[in-house]
């Protein structure tokens, strides 16, 4: 692919930009969805372009095109330069890149078994088997279960002479059980709702979940909500299981982190961010057990955030984002490192594909486990009054990330260190500090899990990206719940 | 971009490729650009160009697609061989119907719906990216004149959709697009506006600018008023987004899958007598394709008719199975309508060209305002979801430019709050709608809607600006 980002580059420098990147691109995926006992769909994608990012008259010009022949590289390569001198045309400072020493590397993601190497046919054949766990259970209306395959093969060179190969590839599968009585819909999901797990491994992920042996269970939990008491509204303890704390941490840790956001420059849409820059190494961001990193380096762990090298050519990082409750890091980019007085990137931007502009998104944010050992279950037992919430079914927060709002599938109620009644349509609400102020418990390292969020949107046009975070559950002081159903 | 001759030719050769009993080809295609501003600043200007084929083959009732975007021979041939493959694999579907031919495509078993008009505009196809730099410079120099800092988007394109069956079906369709999007932060305050057509001409950088800036500078120093149940008035786009959230649910294979709020319902008022919502790609003020993903024309579909839910949409073969259901008897006229998405899928189908029909009265947003005692006049709403999805239940968040109006009159900025309201309780509680416009917001596609006046709307929480 070098003479294809020649080509770019060579036109680029001609055209006189000052800097200038390529990506080539390839993406495969599949996907695979059962319900009620048929196959929902079923399909081979395939998606290869390339683009060229470039500063002209200190200004930024993209274009991407699916063409990789010489003619139209050349013309697109002109052509981002072309519109790099518009955006020059309302600009008030040039754009400034913090340095970065010039990559030569192949990176890849780990795996045992390779997902498309797996027939098709045992695809299907695994996830009716968890269809008809699901639909064995009386009162079961509607089951689903997916399973997405994905490969992208990058090639990354710069004007600079950074030329990196990284192949990423990643699994992912989920299941969900709905039952319809009366007036109400209730619903269940293994391993975690909205497409269930995703990680940068391959087939072996799909070995570890135990899929078809939780399936039964989460479709009796799915009938037996019906007969289960409303959450009740007032302030408890809250104790939340890993994965909906995983999809806290992304809405009230993860964004407002986007150094982007806190910018102003989404602000038209995904909205800026409570943690303006003074705030950095002075906010008190929660409780002194809350130690949040952003982590792309594969020792984090397989998560959707782990590569190489991100979109600009800069190695993976892990930035200390909150440490023993203080507010200590944002994610960058090339273009914003020096607003908070960095000298290099953090290397968290990434495009969706080939013909999406690079951007800061979140790599992993994680929650560290507890030092102490410490199992939910002895959680529990050290809980006098309180509500354990899994498993996530709603979530809303301003668009400054202060206020949110988080509907769980299923409660229990916990009484006296017992884990007591089911409970049912559970919600909570909170100011994002305030909240993350109020842990005094993270379970140990042995109930971590790095949880994979494959949906998160941001940016114009919008791009999807898959997102790491690692938690275990965890205990809130005094948190509000149940206001969701005040009008019911 | 591909033209309609030009992918013929290519399904001929595709075709040619294929053993299975029937094969359907999908083409789509765009070439559009967007520069994007923040901090009165262009900082991301981006273009680009795709074509991608799609192909679904079918061996008896088994089918599976496969997609690419590279057009050589063997990637032709490639994604011919990858959609036999994953098709020879499928367990039979007795729910597969044979692809339509154009007779019944062309809604020969239906009523026919009004051909829309053109929606490809050469100006709008060929804006430049210096056209588009001096709309935002247009923007940022209203900005600078009342000491706002603004953000956005313009964006402009043409696309295509074009599907070819082996039954001899072809169906071809481009259109245009625009669209300006522009926010507007002061120091403590913010406002918003939006416009999209297909054709740019009718897009005003100024006028948009001008009325976020307003919103802004009038919103200023925002107090906290509690939560609670408020009179409110929604601008079309706040009402398009919250709307948004119920049209899957009118589907037939929504009600099949016992996962609509409708299941039980059709039939039986459930909104207010002043709701009637038609689906209707022919509407002047909307777009999009006049064929859904089998190539079968969209029919104008009457969904409510003063707040009785009468019917859903229906893909081809939804409509058979709805047919041979235990439903069937209670979900109003059952008929394929030229809504299903591309197959195989698991969600069926959906309206995709909503139309709020216009009340006897229209009052403007201004009449509203000073009809109103106690209101609270709400410009975006944000991060909407679905909290119970039976009542219908939504939350979210105001933003943007959200104002209290006491004794007819507004009186300046409010904090932002949540709401947890109930889309049936909402639609139920309309006091009184504008004319209907075409709304363009972030939680929803867009749809003619007008603005609305809604009594007991519930706001549950302030946030903190």
């Amino acid at each position: 692919m070098k003479h294809i980002s020649d080509w770019a580059l060579n036109i680029a420098a001609l055209r006189g930009a000052s800097y200038a990147d390529v990506r080539v691109i390839s993406q495969r995926s599949r996907a695979i969805t059962t319900k009620n006992g048929k196959v929902g769909g079923a399909s081979d994608t395939e998606s290869v372009g390339m683009n060229v990012r470039a500063i002209a008259d200190g200004a930024w010009g993209f274009a991407a095109s699916a063409d990789l022949g010489r003619g139209a590289v050349e013309a697109t390569a002109a052509r981002a330069v072309e519109i790099a001198r518009a955006s020059a045309r309302v600009k008030r400072e040039n754009v400034r890149l913090a340095p970065e020493k010039p990559a030569i590397a192949e990176w890849s993601t780990p795996y045992k078994v390779d997902p498309f190497s797996i027939p098709v046919e045992q695809n299907i054949e695994l996830l009716l088997k968890v269809d008809a766990e699901l639909r064995s259970v009386a009162g079961i209306t509607l089951a689903e279960t997916n399973l997405n395959f994905n490969r992208e093969e990058q090639w990354f060179a710069s004007s600079e002479g950074a030329n990196i190969h990284q192949t990423k590839l990643s699994t992912g599968v989920g299941y969900a059980a709905y039952a319809f009585a009366g007036n109400e819909i209730q619903k269940r999901s293994y391993p975690t709702s909205y497409g269930g797990q995703w990680q940068n491994k391959g087939y072996e992920l799909i070995e570890e979940l135990k899929l078809v042996e939780n399936a039964r269970r989460i479709a009796e939990e799915a009938v037996a909500l019906h007969k289960a008491d409303q959450c009740p509204e007032g302030t408890v303890d809250i104790i939340l299981d890993s994965s909906q704390l995983g999809l806290q941490i992304h809405e009230s840790v993860g964004h407002p982190i986007e150094l982007d956001r806190v910018l102003g420059m989404e602000a038209n849409y995904a909205g800026t961010s409570f943690l303006t820059i003074d705030k950095l190494r002075k906010l008190r961001y929660g409780s002194e057990l809350v130690n949040v990193v952003a982590d792309a380096r594969q020792e984090h762990g397989p998560g959707l955030g782990t590569f190489g090298f991100d979109d600009e050519g800069v190695r993976a990082q892990c930035t200390p984002i909150i440490t023993d409750g203080l507010f200590t890091g944002y994610l960058s980019s090339r273009d914003t490192a020096h607003t908070i007085g960095e000298d290099r990137s953090g290397g968290t931007v990434r495009a969706e594909g080939w013909n999406r502009l690079p951007m800061i998104r979140m790599t992993n944010i994680s929650l560290l486990p507890g030092r102490k050992p410490l199992s939910l279950e002895d959680l529990i037992a050290a809980t006098d009054h309180g509500i354990l919430m899994e498993t996530n079914r709603s979530w809303s927060i301003d668009d400054k990330r202060y206020n949110f709002q988080f509907g769980c599938e299923i409660g229990w109620e916990i009484k006296n260190g017992k884990r007591l009644r089911m409970l049912k349509n559970p919600s909570y609400s909170g100011i994002t500090t305030e909240f993350w102020n109020s842990l005094d418990a993270i379970c140990s390292r042995d109930h971590w899990t790095l949880w994979g969020t494959p949906n998160c949107g941001k940016g114009q046009p919008q791009q999807v990206m898959g997102t790491g975070h690692g938690a275990a559950p965890s205990r809130f002081r005094a948190i509000k719940v149940g206001s969701a159903f005040r009008s019911v | 971009m591909l033209t309609q001759q030009q992918a013929g030719d290519i399904f001929d050769r595709i075709k040619k490729l294929s053993s299975a009993d029937e094969i359907e080809v999908l083409f789509s295609g765009e070439r559009s650009a967007l520069t994007r501003f923040a901090n009165n600043t262009i900082h991301q200007n981006i273009a680009e160009e795709n074509h991608v084929v799609s192909v679904r083959t079918a061996f008896g009732t088994k089918t599976a697609r496969a997609s690419t975007n590279r057009f050589d021979e063997e990637s032709l041939r490639q994604v011919v061989r990858s959609a036999e493959n994953l098709a020879r694999v499928q367990h039979p579907d007795p729910d597969l119907l044979p692809m339509p031919d154009s007779r019944e495509a062309r809604g020969a078993t239906g009523n026919r719906t009004e051909q829309p008009p053109s929606r490809y505009f050469e100006s709008t196809a060929a804006t430049s990216p210096e056209q588009r730099a001096d709309g935002v410079k247009k923007i940022v120099t209203i900005a600078d004149r009342h000491g706002l800092t603004t953000a956005g988007t313009f964006s402009s394109g043409e696309s295509f959709e074009g599907i070819f069956n082996s039954r001899g079906l072809s169906n071809w369709h481009t259109q245009t697009s625009s669209q300006i999007s522009i926010t507007m932060l002061a120091a403590d305050s913010s406002g918003w506006q939006k416009g999209s057509s297909p054709d740019v001409a009718h897009l005003d950088p100024l006028a948009l600018a001008e009325t976020a800036a307003r919103k802004a500078l009038d919103s200023a120093r925002p107090r906290e008023i509690p939560p609670g149940k408020y009179t409110v008035i929604l601008e079309p786009a706040a009402v398009l987004d919250i709307v948004g959230f119920m049209f899957w649910d009118y589907s037939g294979m929504a009600i099949l899958d016992q996962r609509s709020f409708l299941t039980g319902r059709i039939g039986t008022k459930l909104f207010g007598d002043n709701i009637t919502i038609v689906d209707d790609v022919a509407h002047p003020l909307q777009s999009g394709s006049p064929f859904d993903g089998e190539g079968v024309q969209r029919q104008k579909v009457s969904l409510v008719e003063n707040g009785i839910v009468k019917q859903v949409v229906y893909a081809r073969a939804t409509a058979e199975r709805m047919k041979r259901s235990e439903f069937k008897d209670n979900v109003g006229p059952i008929a394929a309508t030229g809504h299903g998405f591309a197959l195989p899928n698991e969600m069926g189908e959906m309206p995709l060209n909503i139309v709020f029909a216009s009340p006897r009265d229209p009052q403007t947003v201004k009449q509203m305002i000073a009809s109103s005692e106690r209101a609270v006049l709400v410009t975006r709403l944000w991060y909407i979801r679905e909290v119970e999805p039976f009542d219908k239940m939504l939350t979210g968040m105001t933003r943007d430019g959200t104002f209290y109006v006491e004794n007819g009159r507004v009186q300046g900025g409010v904090r932002n709050f949540r709401f947890n309201e109930s889309l049936i309780h909402m639609l139920s509680n309309v006091e009184a709608m504008g004319a209907p416009v075409r709304a363009s917001g972030e939680e929803s596609f867009d749809m003619v809607v007008p603005a609305m006046k809604i009594n007991q709307f519930n706001f549950t929480e302030v946030t903190k600006f």
